[in-house]
């Protein structure tokens, strides 16, 4: 009975403070994505070329996000029958536009104009614990292009 | 030392190629850490320090690669993938390689 009355405080807490920290999560990413639409993400190998050839560097982004308890029970239960488990979707989505942000984000700070040949890698520090952990690790790469003058933005 | 994962470097010449340099770094978490990252399992959220751990052991492994390509001589290194494997149970490997080049 005590099992049963712990699961539950557990799933109400996962559930509350899971949805609250998504929603927050999702509000900044969408503020910070309008923020930095100014600065191009292009997944082609290729720049064009110019007639003063711009500074290059390499810049990258990651994050780890964790599901709460109670989206990870009701991922278990999704197990069971099959089907999209949309409460990792959600999570992985989450990590994917969180690391490109952080990308863009460290370009924008070294006087980047545009981000060629971005790619997008699974990591996995928590590989050896991943079904008690329950997260996602994502690093993004890409190699921002600026002006000449380093600083200028 | 010039580093990006695009394959040339607009509006320089690539002078000679000195093969493919690498640097890895394996790391594990500790355990204040993975007790953390425990009770962030109920509510969710992100994992800072598991962040910082990415993100530091993906410097050391650049680091790395970078001190390699300096000790043959290149001035560039072109073409950076990373990759991750987990060697064993709990730690696991941030690699990154690319080619090693001198530019004009």
């Amino acid at each position: 009975m005590s099992d049963l009355v712990i699961l539950l405080i557990l799933l109400a807490t996962g559930y509350t403070f899971g949805q609250l920290a998504e929603r927050r999560h999702y509000r900044s990413i969408i503020k910070r994505e309008q923020m930095l639409r100014d600065l191009p993400v292009i997944a082609t190998k290729f720049p064009p070329m110019y007639k003063t050839p711009p500074r290059s560097f390499l810049v990258t982004g990651s994050v780890v996000i964790s599901v709460d308890y109670f989206k990870r029970f009701i991922a278990a239960l999704r197990n069971l029958i099959g089907g999209r488990v949309t409460s990792y979707e959600s999570l992985i989505d989450r990590a994917r536009r969180e690391a490109i942000l952080r990308m863009k984000e460290q370009a924008v700070q070294m006087g980047g104009k545009m981000i060629f040949n971005v790619k997008l890698e699974t990591a996995s520090i928590s590989k050896g614990a991943k079904d008690r952990i329950g997260s996602v690790e994502v690093l993004a790469y890409g190699t921002a292009l600026a002006d000449k003058q380093p600083g200028h933005t | 030392m010039l580093m990006t994962n695009l394959e040339i470097v607009p509006g320089n010449r690539i002078v000679k190629h000195l093969g493919l340099v690498q640097g890895s770094s394996v790391r594990a978490k500790h355990i204040g850490r993975d007790m953390m990252a425990g009770l962030k399992n109920i509510f969710g959220g992100e994992l800072k320090g598991y962040t910082e751990l990415l993100h530091e052991s993906r410097e050391e492994a650049i680091q790395r690669m970078k001190a390699q390509a300096e000790a043959i001589g290149a001035n560039a290194i072109l073409n950076i993938r990373f990759s991750t494997s987990s060697v064993a149970q709990g730690a696991a490997e941030l690699f990154a390689y690319g080619t090693a080049v001198v530019l004009e």
